[in-house]
């Protein structure tokens, strides 16, 4: 871990004010993602901003119905939320399915969507990889990828968006605010969050320099039952070889996003259009995939995780 | 004591502590942060300096330079202790890789060089700031293709009868190929060492199973004399076969402490562990039976082949292939290839957990083309003797009696043994088992016993406990012996001036290491007599009394004037020799497979085993049932991934490589069968550490191919490898 300086922002604004005082700053909260990636530095900031105590730790109901999540309610706290367990199944099953109960506690809503690829080219700083040092090449193409994305990657990088809850906040159409260090605030939308990797693997967000995630807001709820189902090759504390999120209405028609296949939480149109057909909405949600030989098998896995939980919705065997 | 005749009746046989379920007597101490590992020996030595190291990043080659100017001159840098200021330091007997020193770079990871500074965290970041040039150098780091050009081990080979007519002849036969994957320790308690020299002294606390091998192998490293090197080790998280051996750790940790003349402290860090360290190496495994319609075996070949640094060994894969069933014609043969990987070497149950990861789904295989009952088919084939040299009986073998009692505790004859057929709902349920074994090792170990006024016994050995429960055992056996109760024995183990022990390794420390103790005590009884003036073979000892016809006195009144101390080790003669010692067990396990996503989870597992007198059934459970998720994990999840273009362990840290966490483990059952084995040791115990992890991944493996029908031979088996011969979902 290289030496850094540390201040606490007063408010949001003056957080992402002081972000772009100094290069190379950046954001903490939770840290249970950055402090362990400066340990082996592959993060280096030069300067950190610690987020906590800024007010931005409380859910709130919205004019519309929805709910207002500040950036610093801890995953635990989130999870439980009497309002979100009852109106929001997918996200509380999203966020209970990824981490510990340690990590949760300590994890934020903000720093949960900015959470960084686990490839292991990436945590290794003898291998090349782009995303941690552009130009330098992929290890994982060509390496050990069977944990790797097949949707939406790129020559340059084929790691996935590791996490849990944005896939929830996917199939939900959260919005994310933020504000930016001349004191402007703007919404996006979660599909919009994520970026592709295209030839610049290391911008991984819609963020600009310095702007600091607020909140994410839900929409109104929208009915019908909700699953995650997380595969992987342990019960807990692994992350995801295939995820699906799924909003199903009563007449089988819904939302689906999946997780752990590419850049960011994967929702595409034409999968929803296509519920209750589990075959056709896996062939839209794998459309133009590129896998390796390690990961093909994520191909049939999406489709085979969504039949189980079509089965289930339709009220065929239980998913424990 | 030399042991050359099977034990008779001995105090051991009152049962009054041993065999009795004893709670751990330091569990006080390691639930309440007072047992000191060797990271936090801080009152042990003053004014310890911290030390990290750097790894090698490339997989061979040569290093050309290292700049350190710029760590040197970093916040708080004390010294730089780099491999080019060092020749190659000499390596026991039983290691491959370099430790330190030169610029010749044998693996990924190798240590090339240690910052010392005065804190952990200023020494981690000076680390990052050396610079270092290398010349790289061609591998070979893929099993697979190694394989072809692999050497025949040099007296590996051994035949009895005409295999090849015997198995071109049967009716019945298997031809089968098998792989296991390279597998690390992932012990919980990274390698660690505080080093400190005093003179021409050094004294490392360290973490190790083996501490007269650690000094031997530190003082050959460091060319010194070996009485001038003192090894500490009480406490130990885990090792698992990785810390049998001295490593980088403790020398480097010693070099620096001489270099900086200030006590070092040095913990290698977790990315460090898996390619810094030794590992057990991938296998690739042919098996071939042939056999009779009446379902005895009649051909047996269990040819293996691993690969490992110049120098290195084998995976000694085909170990219980030669023991394990009957048959008049046979084959064990192993090849070895040349990988440039890191050292491959023992990792619990080396030899016997990958071999029967690959024995025991060919029977399954075998049992099924031959329509027999998998259960049955294992019994047909059991051997009193050894099947190589049949006048050479097992000093006590009762497979049939594990597996017997093993069904029918599990409800064995409720399993429906056509596969893919069990289904509840979304899940394919299968039942599947193997047979668990394992030899016992006789090894000498020697123990002191001290007998204080105040009637207390204290046990010294360099013994070491790495979680297994050793402090417990022994004292339980020097209770029985003194007929004391447990509480007034204390124990200290693990530091190299105490009595030569057995140490921990290869299931062999509790049989051993409580029969030295035994041996010592033994003596301490006769010096006891002596100081009452009893003759001694008169006196029992029992309740904390000595008593001998009327007369009777408090143990302690012996040592009223003068401590007794009594010395002695167990020796064995060639009952070894005569009779094959081993363990058994039957392993039984149920598992779901969700017929969607193949993911399978493990709802039942049951073992009993069979080893000789179980002298704590709490601790011997505790170890089984550890072993069962150590099988589980080599069967569903343990994969060290080797980055063929290279050369290294990819997955390096405890979230790439994945080991069972709790949800993944059901509810696990371990039976005893209550025996003894007089030709073991005076204790007539047996091994079961290792035990417990032998044969369960086949179970496993077994169970999966009952519930989908999907046989797969290539470990993990992660549902990747099956997904395609799930059922149609559509």
């Amino acid at each position: 871990m290289r030496p850094f300086t540390y201040e606490r922002a007063g408010s949001p604004a003056e957080a992402a004010a002081a972000a772009i005082r100094m290069q190379g700053a950046r954001f903490i909260a939770g840290g249970t993602n950055l402090i362990d990636l400066m340990k082996i530095e592959v993060e280096t900031p030069a300067h950190l901003i610690d987020v906590n105590g800024l007010g931005l730790d409380s859910i709130e109901g919205t004019q519309d119905g929805g709910l207002r999540i500040g950036a610093l309610v801890s995953n635990a706290d989130l999870s439980a939320d009497k309002r979100v367990r009852r109106d929001y199944g997918v996200l509380t099953r999203a966020i209970v399915a990824g981490a510990s109960g340690q990590l949760r506690n300590k994890a934020t809503t903000g720093g949960n969507l900015l959470q960084r690829t686990r490839c292991p080219y990436f945590y290794d700083t003898n291998q090349p990889c782009n995303k941690r040092k552009p130009g330098s090449g992929c290890g994982a193409i060509g390496g050990f990828s069977r944990q790797l994305g097949i949707v939406g990657v790129s020559d340059k990088c084929i790691a996935t968006y590791p996490g849990d809850m944005a896939v929830a906040l996917r199939v939900l159409d959260a919005k994310v605010e933020t504000v930016k260090p001349d004191g402007t605030t703007r919404t996006i939308p979660i599909g919009e969050f994520h970026r592709l990797w295209g030839d610049t693997p290391h911008i991984e967000t819609a963020l600009e320099t310095g702007e600091l995630i607020t909140a994410v807001i839900l929409p109104p709820p929208l009915g019908g039952r909700h699953f995650y189902h997380k595969v992987r090759d342990r019960r807990s504390y692994a992350f995801a070889l295939v995820s699906i999120a799924a909003v199903i209405q009563q007449d089988g028609s819904g939302r689906v996003a999946v997780g752990g296949i590419a850049p960011k939480p994967w929702r595409v149109p034409a999968a929803d259009a296509a519920l209750p057909d589990a075959a056709a909405a896996a062939r839209a949600l794998t459309a133009g995939a590129t896998p390796t030989e390690d990961n093909r098998f994520k191909i049939a896995l999406v489709e085979r995780t969504l039949a189980g939980v079509l089965a289930e919705a339709r009220g065929e065997g239980a998913t424990s | 004591m030399k042991f050359d005749t099977p034990a008779g009746t001995n105090p051991i046989d009152q049962g009054k502590v041993v065999g009795r379920p004893t709670p751990r007597i330091d569990g006080k101490f390691k639930t309440t942060g007072t047992a000191p590992y060797a990271y936090e020996r801080h009152d042990v030595a003053p004014n310890q300096a911290y030390g990290y190291i750097l790894g090698a990043s490339i997989a061979k080659g040569t290093i050309t330079s290292i700049d350190t100017a710029e760590a040197e001159a970093a916040n708080g840098v004390i010294g730089i202790v780099s491999t080019l200021d060092h020749k190659p330091v000499p390596l026991g007997p039983m290691n491959t890789a370099n430790l330190f020193g030169g610029g010749e770079v044998q693996h990924y990871h190798q240590a090339i060089a240690m910052v010392v500074a005065e804190s952990f965290e200023q020494a981690r970041a000076a680390a990052h700031l050396i610079r270092v040039d290398y010349a790289r150098g061609e591998g070979s780091f893929d099993l697979k293709r190694a394989a072809p050009s692999a050497e025949p081990v040099e007296d590996s080979e051994k035949r009895q009868g005409d295999f090849e007519a015997a198995f071109g002849n049967a009716p019945v036969t298997l031809d089968a190929t098998y792989t296991t994957p390279d597998e690390s320790h992932a012990m919980m308690e990274p390698f660690a060492t505080i080093a400190a020299w005093e003179g021409d002294k050094l004294t490392v606390w360290t973490s190790n199973q083996m501490i007269q091998w650690n000094k031997r192998d530190l003082a050959k490293a460091l060319d010194m004399p070996i009485e001038k090197v003192r090894v500490d080790s009480p406490y130990i998280g885990g090792g698992f076969g990785a810390k049998l051996f001295l490593r980088a750790d403790a020398v480097v940790a010693a070099l620096g402490a001489k270099q900086v003349g200030r006590p070092v402290k040095l913990s290698m860090q977790r990315p460090l562990t898996f390619n810094n360290s030794t590992h057990r190496a991938a296998t690739i495994q042919r098996i071939r039976f042939g056999a009779g319609e009446d379902g005895k075996l009649t051909a047996i070949a269990h040819e293996s082949t691993s690969g490992n640094l110049p120098g290195g060994g084998p995976e000694s894969a085909i170990n219980q292939t030669e023991l394990l069933y009957a048959g008049e014609n046979r084959l064990t043969a192993m090849r070895l290839a040349i990988l440039n990987l890191p050292e491959g070497n023992a990792m619990r149950a080396p030899g016997e957990a990958s071999g029967l990861m690959a024995l025991e789904i060919a029977m399954d295989e075998m049992a099924e083309k031959l329509g027999m009952d998998p259960v049955a088919f294992r019994k047909a084939n059991d051997t009193q003797v050894d099947p190589m040299n049949p006048e050479r009986p097992f000093s006590k073998r009762k497979m049939i009696e594990c597996l017997d009692r093993g069904a029918r505790e599990f409800g064995w004859e409720r399993r429906n043994p056509q596969p893919g057929r069990n289904r509840e709902g979304r899940w394919l349920v299968g039942h599947g088992m193997a047979v668990g074994f394992r030899n016992n090792l006789l090894m000498k170990s020697g123990a002191r016993v001290r007998l204080s006024g105040d009637g207390i016994v204290t046990v010294e050995t360099d013994m070491t406990d790495i979680g297994t429960g050793t402090y417990t055992i022994l004292a339980q056996t020097a209770a029985e012996m003194m007929g004391l109760p447990i509480e007034r024995i204390r124990v200290e183990l693990g530091d190299s001036d105490y009595p030569i022990s057995a140490g921990s390794g290869g299931q062999w420390g509790a049989n051993n290491s409580t029969s030295g103790v035994y041996a010592a005590c033994v003596k301490l009884r006769e010096q006891v007599a002596q100081s009452l003036g009893f003759n001694s073979d008169e006196v029992e000892f029992a309740d904390g009394q000595v008593r001998a016809g009327e007369r009777s006195f408090p143990l302690g009144h012996a040592a009223a004037e003068n401590d007794l101390t009594a010395e002695d080790s167990i020796e064995y003669g060639n009952l070894d020799k005569q009779f094959q010692q081993s363990t058994f067990a039957g392993h039984f396990v149920e598992l779901a497979v969700d017929a969607y996503t193949g993911e399978a989870h493990l709802r039942r597992m049951l073992a009993v085993c069979e080893a000789g007198r179980i002298l704590n059934p709490i601790s011997a459970r505790s170890q089984v049932i550890g072993a069962m998720t150590m099988g589980a994990g080599a069967a569903l999840m343990e994969h060290l991934v080797v980055d063929k273009r290279f050369g290294f362990f990819v997955n390096h840290d405890l979230a790439g490589y994945e080991v069972p966490v709790h949800a993944d483990i059901p509810h696990q059952e371990v039976i005893f069968l209550e025996e003894t084995d007089p030709v073991s040791s005076p204790m007539k115990a047996k091994g079961v550490g290792e035990l417990g992890l032998c044969g369960v991944s086949a179970a496993i493996a077994n169970a999966l191919y009952n519930a989908t029908g999907a046989r797969v031979r290539d470990y993990p088996i992660t549902l990747d490898k099956y997904l395609d011969r799930l059922p149609a979902v559509a």
